[in-house]
């Protein structure tokens, strides 16, 4: 039976996670991949401020396909998550706790997650038609040159994840 | 002499695309339900069912199956009796341009490796050209995701590290990988040749169908025994377990060097989308 998340999550919600848990999300998550996360992270680095305030909120690692007339977004299941593990740690100093996306992620950023109490869930791979019916709006918010990689905020309905680190630091993998 | 229209073979390479992108072929929508009969891990069963899932909805409601289209990867086997009085290369470029606008996919090549600037239309492809006897022209298309390419891997091996050397390096792979390729994966080896070659062989194995079977024994008892192998590695759907790691095996070989073993492993996705059509040229 999968548990029903509204975010922003509070804090009691996310450490009563357990890895295994199938979860099914609603209200707004930011999307960054690869690029945004340089961005976000050089921003930082610059002392510049962030597109969006980071504390207790979900990002999910998704580049969607662009939407037709009529639909609020694409095709948008999750990217690769490793290859965020150098970025994460700074954003979730900055406040980030929870991230979505697919696939292992580094002892370092198991750790990390530990530390911050934050959770990692996981999101199923190439099923990107079926997640963009659970999508209900969209709106580029950040760095619109960077076309797919874009930040985007999304309404989700029942976005289906895997809790795959917990705020314990155990691990699915 | 032989002659295909440029329009035509643009627009073919358009629709192709298109239609790649959003149906996934019956043989491997097939693949994956024996596989959701066969799973008993039950968070594996949940995943191939919200796969299969999936697809039916991108062939009904004309979304892509995955939100990485892909960079396109075409085999042209080209008919030795045309003759083209236009630049191939440009012309499938063309129509690579116009299938990833127009049907509103993803762009996801950059000009540079470094500088990482989007050339906005999926452009160029990777187009790799062969010759057959006649005056068809074959097309094998693919858009090939990012995560699976990512985790595939090429090495050289003794040639003393034989058979057994093969299967530890495929196995170490796919473990190695676990969820990133996506699961449940198809496996394309490729054995023999050289460096360079070895990667085509791989490649050119997971555009083999999902159900057919090498012709070559050796091979052919080498894609049984490495199918049942790595599922029992217990990678499973997306990496979290189960017996659900690879749909299929695929091994390609070449003759090679006495003092060579080469063997490149390329990983397709469960979102294994390809295509493949023949024009007929018209008599000019």
């Amino acid at each position: 039976m999968e548990k029903k998340l509204k975010t922003p999550i509070s804090d009691f919600e996310r450490v009563s996670l357990n890895i295994g848990d199938e979860v099914l999300i609603s209200g707004i998550i930011y999307t960054a991949r690869d690029a945004a996360h340089k961005n976000m992270v050089d921003a930082l680095d610059e002392s510049k401020e962030l597109p969006f305030d980071l504390k207790g909120q979900v990002v999910y690692y998704v580049g969607p396909t662009p939407a037709k007339p009529n639909q609020a977004i694409g095709s948008c299941g999750p990217t690769s998550s490793y290859r965020m593990d150098k970025f994460s740690p700074r954003l979730m100093k900055e406040g980030l706790k929870v991230m979505i996306g697919k696939g292992e992620r580094s002892q370092e950023l198991i750790n990390e997650v530990k530390k911050y109490q934050g959770v990692y869930l996981m999101a199923i791979g190439g099923i990107g038609a079926l997640l963009s019916k659970t999508v209900k709006s969209s709106e580029v918010i950040a760095y619109p040159e960077l076309g797919a990689e874009a930040i985007r905020k999304l309404e989700v309905v029942n976005f289906p994840a895997i809790v795959a680190i917990d705020s314990k630091g155990n691990t699915l993998f | 002499m032989h002659k295909i229209d440029r329009l035509t073979l643009v627009n073919t390479i358009k629709d192709m695309i298109i239609e790649t992108t959003k149906k996934l072929g019956s043989s491997v929508v097939k693949s994956l339900n024996d596989a959701y009969d066969n799973e008993d891990n039950v968070i594996a069963k949940s995943i191939l069912n919200k796969i299969i899932e999936n697809q039916r909805i991108a062939r009904e409601e004309n979304i892509p199956l995955c939100q990485d289209t892909g960079v396109c990867v075409c085999i042209l086997e080209i008919g030795r009796d045309l003759v083209f009085d236009y630049d191939l290369t440009e012309a499938i470029n063309e129509g690579v341009s116009r299938g990833y606008t127009e049907g509103y996919l993803r762009k996801s090549v950059v000009k540079h490796p470094l500088n990482r600037v989007n050339t906005k239309d999926n452009t160029p492809a990777i187009i790799h050209y062969d010759f057959i006897p006649g005056n068809n022209l074959v097309i094998h298309l693919a858009p090939k995701g990012g995560g699976s390419e990512n985790m595939s891997t090429l090495k050289m091996l003794s040639p003393a590290d034989g058979r057994d050397g093969i299967i530890d390096f495929v196995l170490e792979t796919i473990k190695n990988a676990g969820g990133k390729p996506c699961p449940p994966i198809i496996v394309g080896i490729g054995i023999g040749g050289n460096f360079e070659h070895v990667a085509y062989l791989a490649k050119k194995a997971i555009f083999r169908p999902i159900d057919d079977e090498s012709q070559v024994l050796e091979d052919r008892l080498l894609e049984k025994e490495l199918l049942e192998r790595i599922n029992k590695l217990n990678v499973g759907p997306m990496g979290l377990g189960g017996r659900t790691t690879a749909l299929a095996v695929k091994v390609n070989s070449a003759p090679c060097h006495i003092a060579s073993l080469p063997v490149a492993v390329n990983l397709q996705c469960h979102s294994a989308r390809k295509k493949e059509v023949t024009l007929i040229g018209k008599k000019a």
